[in-house]
């Protein structure tokens, strides 16, 4: 292991690399310690350490209020699935399989979340329910709900992927899996679109629909789904052969905490 | 929707030989450095197709990044576009019109990747779009079809996982992140097509251990590998396993 190579090279993404350290001087003369005492083996864990040290940051109240924000909509998801299989009213074969998939994944995100905020020292929520009040008797009603819990639940993982850049638990890094819970809540809003005869990605129409979907497809502060701009470029305008509809589907929009947590989304699903 | 028949997102016209020429990421300035170089005459008999003997090498940073995603994005639009052009006997009609989105999707991605990338993309000194291989797939069926789709699509995914603790600029992960949800969508939908509710099946989302309910992560170098057979060039993306 050359770790001069390796400060090297992340001198050239990072400029800050070396401010990281201690300082330059104790980084130099902690490898010269360590390399005088022959303890060669245990280099890699002694680099490992340095860097952990240099890049780990430590876990802000911040971090711990979006996992508590992520494992509320978890727990939200959770709820309404388990009164869906309650109520039984979804239909046996293809339709309960898949509702019991997602079931079981968002029971596994609860738990996921709970124990990295406990692991993290934080305090997670407990006893968030789906407001019995707003639970839809029918089927199709209910695939509505589901639709806009999970169409809802991409845009807000996306929401706080900035609060969560850098931020690791342990070794592992909270941005990406907040990621890989970002796509199958992507992978659910497919299948329940799928579903409803819905196309799996977002049409610009959506943006426009009556309550409770259409607001989940706006957005006061975010952009609504059927932007069409991103990064200051207009896609419409990017090539030629497709349509707005397409520049608008092609791109899902980010939700903020306050939007999601709006009475007119989640917010007024929660009791 | 966009004309089934449109093609006008065919690549640049190719220069007779081209070549790419490879530069460490030290030296680079951009991504990676591709010349178009006319040395070999009518001398050479058996012209090797030099495209194959070109490396591209992802650079350390947010744009070597992106041009994986970029890379990525073209390879997708042609498959897209050659089962758009010639779809299998069995596709419904529902089929095509899926087809059509997805292409027109990952056309925009490419085009948007390209414009973000601007001198920084790979190919921005190629004279020629890279020709990509689907041979490894079957796509006479429309079962074959969706199954290269779905490795395809869940590649992405995967791949995206993987990228956006890489990223440095927070704009660009959010770019990264719009685009990652909406290739789980399609994702989700062509494996259902291929097998039904498959959409998350345990392949790609576990079941049980410590991945439970996770979205599989595919490092740089994995996605390189799974990539190379339908590139025409040597992919190497040591420099983003530093990120």
């Amino acid at each position: 292991m050359n770790i001069l190579r390796i400060i090297e090279q992340l001198s050239e993404v990072d400029a800050d690399v070396l401010g990281r350290f201690d300082s330059r001087r104790a980084v130099f003369k902690s490898l010269g310690n360590t390399a005088q005492k022959g303890a060669l083996a245990a280099a890699p864990v002694f680099v490992a350490s340095l860097f952990s040290k240099a890049y780990g940051q430590t876990t802000g109240t911040g971090v711990i209020e979006v996992l508590n924000y992520a494992l509320t909509l978890e727990l939200l998801e959770q709820d309404f699935y388990k009164k869906m299989k309650d109520a039984g009213k979804v239909p046996a074969g293809a339709p309960a399989g898949a509702i019991d998939t997602i079931y079981k994944h968002e029971t596994a995100h609860v738990k996921l979340l709970t124990d990295t905020i406990t692991a993290l020292k934080g305090t997670p929520v407990t006893g968030k329910k789906f407001k019995a009040s707003a639970f839809p008797a029918d089927y199709t009603t209910q695939l509505v709900v589901a639709q806009a819990l999970e169409d809802t639940g991409v845009r807000a993982y996306k929401g706080q992927a900035g609060a969560l850049m850098g931020q690791v638990a342990g070794t592992t890094s909270l941005l990406q899996v907040a990621l890989q819970i970002h796509s199958v809540e992507a992978r659910h809003a497919a299948h329940i679109r799928t579903m409803r005869m819905q196309t799996p990605w977002i049409p610009a129409a959506d943006s426009n629909l009556p309550a409770p979907l259409g607001p989940v497809y706006t957005g006061e502060t975010s952009p609504r789904e059927d932007n069409t701009v991103q990064s200051k470029v207009d896609i419409t305008k990017l090539g030629s052969g497709y349509s707005a509809n397409d520049a608008a589907a092609s791109f899902d929009e980010v939700l903020t905490m306050a939007e999601v947590l709006d009475t007119k989304r989640a917010g007024g699903l929660v009791e | 929707m966009a004309d089934l028949a449109d093609t006008s997102f065919s690549g640049r016209a190719l220069r007779r030989r081209t070549f790419l020429r490879v530069a460490g990421a030290t030296a680079a300035s951009s991504a990676l450095v591709l010349a178009g170089c006319n040395d070999k005459k009518e001398d050479n008999p058996t012209p090797t197709p030099e495209v194959t003997t070109g490396t591209l090498t992802f650079k350390g940073d947010d744009t070597g990044i992106f041009n994986l995603t970029y890379l990525l994005a073209q390879i997708q639009a042609d498959f897209y576009q050659k089962l758009v052009t010639t779809p299998p006997a069995d596709f419904t009609a529902a089929d095509k019109e899926a087809f059509v989105d997805m292409r027109d999707h990952a056309v925009i991605y490419r085009e948007f990747y390209k414009s973000v990338l601007s001198t920084n993309a790979y190919d921005s000194n190629l004279t020629k779009a890279l020709e990509f291989n689907f041979t490894p797939y079957t796509l006479t069926t429309r079962k074959g079809v969706y199954e290269a789709a779905s490795k395809l699509e869940d590649l992405g995914v995967g791949a995206y996982n993987g990228l956006g603790r890489r990223l440095r600029n927070l704009s660009y992960l959010r770019l990264l992140l719009k685009i990652a949800s909406v290739k789980a969508r399609h994702a989700a939908f062509v494996r259902d097509q291929a097998e039904p509710n498959s959409f998350a099946g345990p392949d790609v989302v576990a079941i049980t251990g410590s991945q439970a309910s996770l979205d599989t992560v595919k490092t740089p170098v994995e996605v390189a590998t799974l990539l190379s057979p339908l590139v025409p060039a040597v992919l190497v993306a040591d420099n983003l396993m530093l990120l």
